[in-house]
């Protein structure tokens, strides 16, 4: 082995990994027969061939040939019978304490008589005994994405796991693949196979978006856990400012497109200020509403400088856009005084800003 | 003669080398072969990678080319002798690669369009650093600047993008473990480029990439269907792009390109001139324009070269052809505020205060610390 300095990371992972907590990696998937299993089974094989104790905790009942024959060359801990039904063995597994436990499949029902009521909780009480795990799942199997889900496939799922114990996850890996392979069919067999297809496609769209979230994540505390305030803008973030004039509707219905379309994260803010008067208060607060309705996170700031307020309050919260109106000063007053647009660009360097036009 | 159909083009997306595309195009190829399609190799980049260079066996492969260049002789993909073998499919690695000079085309995609067009159906890897309209993202996130870059029609219009993922833990790992590099090199790669934020960035980025183009893919009409409260307005825009000599023009490009992609809208750059041309231009200043220029006709954006001067040329254009959005540069902070200035951007925010002005930044760290250290 070479000597190489440890680098701050690897120092701080080895001081986490001193509180014996285990460790869980999710395999991410869309639908079934996207290649989940398999490649959650090599990765078990190709640790057990680096020489890592690897046990397989839990199998589906069906699988494909190639995934079974994978099956054959890894230690089982078979499925404990409990009543009615199975369910993974966890005194066995804590146990026999492998380096690393594969679940396959983690969106099950445990059958009535058993300890914990379904199988990711099973699986959280392997991690919290301190065992690395490594399991898969679909994201129809997500219970926040259930209404979207139905929406999309038509079919109702009742087993499912929430997403705060996807987004618990040390790792996420997504297992992607076009949902039917375009290469090889006749034009017939594609225009049959359309319908399913857009299902599909929506499907990953979402895993994709899940596991871009979770990283995001991953990213976010990593730099807080180093001290390090850098922005990488991998997601967008966009702040929209509203005073009691702006334009509301153009200013949110845009900000949302773009949230949408760049799956960004969008904040709506107003800096109170004390010297409103009762109606243009109440315009402030129509907008907000209109905001919130969009599904936009609303915010009140407090300060004496509006702008600067706004300004800090995005620095802190990595914010890539900001939204405002147009200044109302005359052109020949702009000229001589400068604009809070003005100052507002000036202190938004590293951000874009969008100027809204006011209502005519 | 008939035209034979198109060829389909299937494109393996990375965010970092090792994470295991040309294998993953390597399985498939043979996947192909088993079930009895014509399939060839026709370029193929083992880096000397154990696992990827087995994968390779049993497959039939294309003879490169050997084109020599000031002494020294290169091996690029041989697209005639591809085309003479008439494969169902070829592989071929490293989409974004440059030929050397002398090469019938200067890009290796080129080389593949003419795949395509001759009815042969493609595989190709790439890394997500090499999408055009991410350049400037990436560069902030790693610090590089990639200089071999694909132009975003090309992915947009492939058939199939599939991303090929790998947690950056597993990927640091395996350059650990030298699979990806030979020792020094993999020493060097961990404390610059494969740092595991950088990774974790660039990553993310590959994921909404992917989203992305599976969202264009379904286009809008199911959006609403599945996204709560998406916006039923179906107002039209259009984005102007202000061109200038400022460096930062190919960036503002690159930006407000990947908007009005985004947002389905037409695009079109404007530069304004007094002669209606280039001609009697100081020199440097003619070349960053022509830059700028070739820069946005190879996006595929409309560019109209207005005869005139001052900001109003542009602002009137703008209100005439339905433009909703200019995107401008950020001014030069010394000629902005200062009392009484006539900065062209300043100028554009106070005649079109009808339309949406997008001021485009860098979002380089850099500038952000100099922010946080200036006052407020």
């Amino acid at each position: 082995m070479n000597q190489r300095r440890k680098t701050p990371e690897e120092i701080l992972r080895e001081v986490e990994a001193g509180t014996e907590k285990g460790y869980l990696k999710i395999f991410l998937g869309y639908a079934s027969g996207v290649g989940k299993t398999f490649r959650m089974l090599d990765e078990a094989r190709r640790r057990r061939l680096r020489g890592q104790d690897v046990v397989l905790g839990a199998t589906q009942p069906q699988m494909p040939p190639e995934a079974e024959s994978l099956v054959r060359q890894l230690e089982v801990i078979p499925l404990r019978e409990v009543g009615q039904g199975t369910v993974i063995d966890v005194d066995a597994l804590i146990q026999r304490r492998p380096e690393v436990c594969f679940i396959d499949g983690l969106a099950y029902d445990n059958p009535a008589g058993a300890r914990n009521k379904t199988r990711w909780e099973d699986v959280r009480e392997l991690v919290q005994a301190g065992i690395k795990v490594a399991a898969s799942v679909n994201i129809q199997y997500i219970a926040e994405l259930q209404r979207q889900v139905e929406a999309i496939t038509g079919k109702h799922v009742v087993q499912t796991v929430p997403i705060a114990f996807i987004r618990s996850a040390d790792e996420i890996e997504i297992v992607d693949a076009p949902p039917i392979e375009a290469l090889g069919r006749t034009p017939d067999e594609q225009a049959g196979l359309e319908k399913r297809q857009r299902q599909l496609l929506r499907l990953r769209e979402m895993a994709l978006i899940l596991a871009a979230d979770v990283v995001d994540r991953q990213l976010t505390s990593y730099l807080e856990s180093h001290g390090i305030k850098q922005q990488f803008g991998a997601q967008e973030r966009i702040l929209v400012c509203i005073t009691a004039d702006s334009n509301a509707e153009e200013m949110i219905e845009t900000a949302q497109l773009v949230a949408l379309r760049f799956y960004a994260e969008l904040v709506v803010v107003n800096v109170d200020q004390p010297e409103l008067s009762s109606i243009e208060r109440a315009a402030v607060d129509e907008k907000l509403s209109l905001a919130r309705a969009a599904g936009a996170r609303v915010e009140i700031l407090q300060g004496r400088d509006p702008i600067s307020t706004v300004m800090a309050f995005a620095r802190t919260r990595g914010m890539t856009q900001v939204f405002a109106g147009h200044s109302r000063r005359s052109r020949f007053l702009s000229r001589m005084l400068g604009t809070s647009v003005d100052r507002l660009v000036r202190l938004s360097r590293g951000m874009d800003v969008r100027i809204f036009p006011n209502k005519q | 003669m008939n035209q034979p159909q198109r060829g389909k083009l299937k494109i393996f997306m990375g965010y970092a080398a090792g994470v295991g595309k040309t294998y993953q195009m390597l399985e498939e190829a043979h996947s192909l072969r088993r079930h009895g399609t014509d399939i060839v190799v026709g370029y193929f980049e083992p880096h000397g990678r154990q696992d990827t260079v087995a994968k390779a066996e049993g497959l039939e492969f294309v003879p490169r080319k050997k084109v020599e260049y000031r002494g020294n002789v290169f091996e690029e993909m041989d697209t005639d002798r591809i085309l003479a073998r008439h494969p169902q499919v070829c592989a071929v690695d490293e989409f974004p690669h440059t030929n050397v000079p002398g090469s019938s085309r200067t890009k290796r995609w080129e080389d593949v369009m003419v795949l395509l067009d001759a009815g042969i159906d493609v595989l190709t890897t790439m890394n997500i650093q090499h999408l055009e309209s991410l350049n400037d993202q990436v560069q902030y996130i790693t610090g590089v600047t990639v200089r071999e870059t694909v132009p975003d029609w090309i992915i947009r219009n492939a058939d199939e993008v599939v991303m090929v993922d790998l947690t950056p833990r597993a990927l640091m790992h395996r350059l650990q473990r030298g699979v990806v590099y030979r020792p020094e090199q993999a020493e060097r790669a961990l404390q610059n480029f494969f740092r595991e934020p950088t990774l974790v960035a660039l990553r993310e980025l590959a994921l909404r990439e992917a989203a992305h183009e599976v969202g264009q893919r379904l286009g809008s009409e199911t959006e609403t269907a599945s996204r709560a409260g998406a916006p039923t307005s179906n107002k039209q825009h259009k984005v102007l792009i202000h061109i200038t000599p400022d460096p930062k023009t190919a960036m503002v490009t690159r930006r407000a390109k990947r908007v009005s992609d985004f947002l389905g809208a037409e695009c079109v750059a404007v530069l304004v001139q007094p002669s209606g041309d280039l001609t009697g231009l100081a020199e440097p200043a003619r070349q960053a324009l022509e830059k700028h220029l070739a820069f946005a006709r190879n996006l595929r954006i409309e560019i109209h070269i207005l005869k005139g001067t001052g900001t109003s040329v542009l602002v009137d254009f703008a209100r005439q052809n339905g433009v909703t959005q200019i995107f401008v540069t950020r001014p030069r902070s010394r000629t902005w505020l200062r009392f009484g200035s006539h900065d062209p951007v300043q100028e554009i925010i106070d005649l079109a205060k009808d339309m949406q002005i997008v001021i485009v930044s860098d979002r380089d760290p850099s500038a952000r610390e100099h922010r946080r250290a200036g006052s407020v």
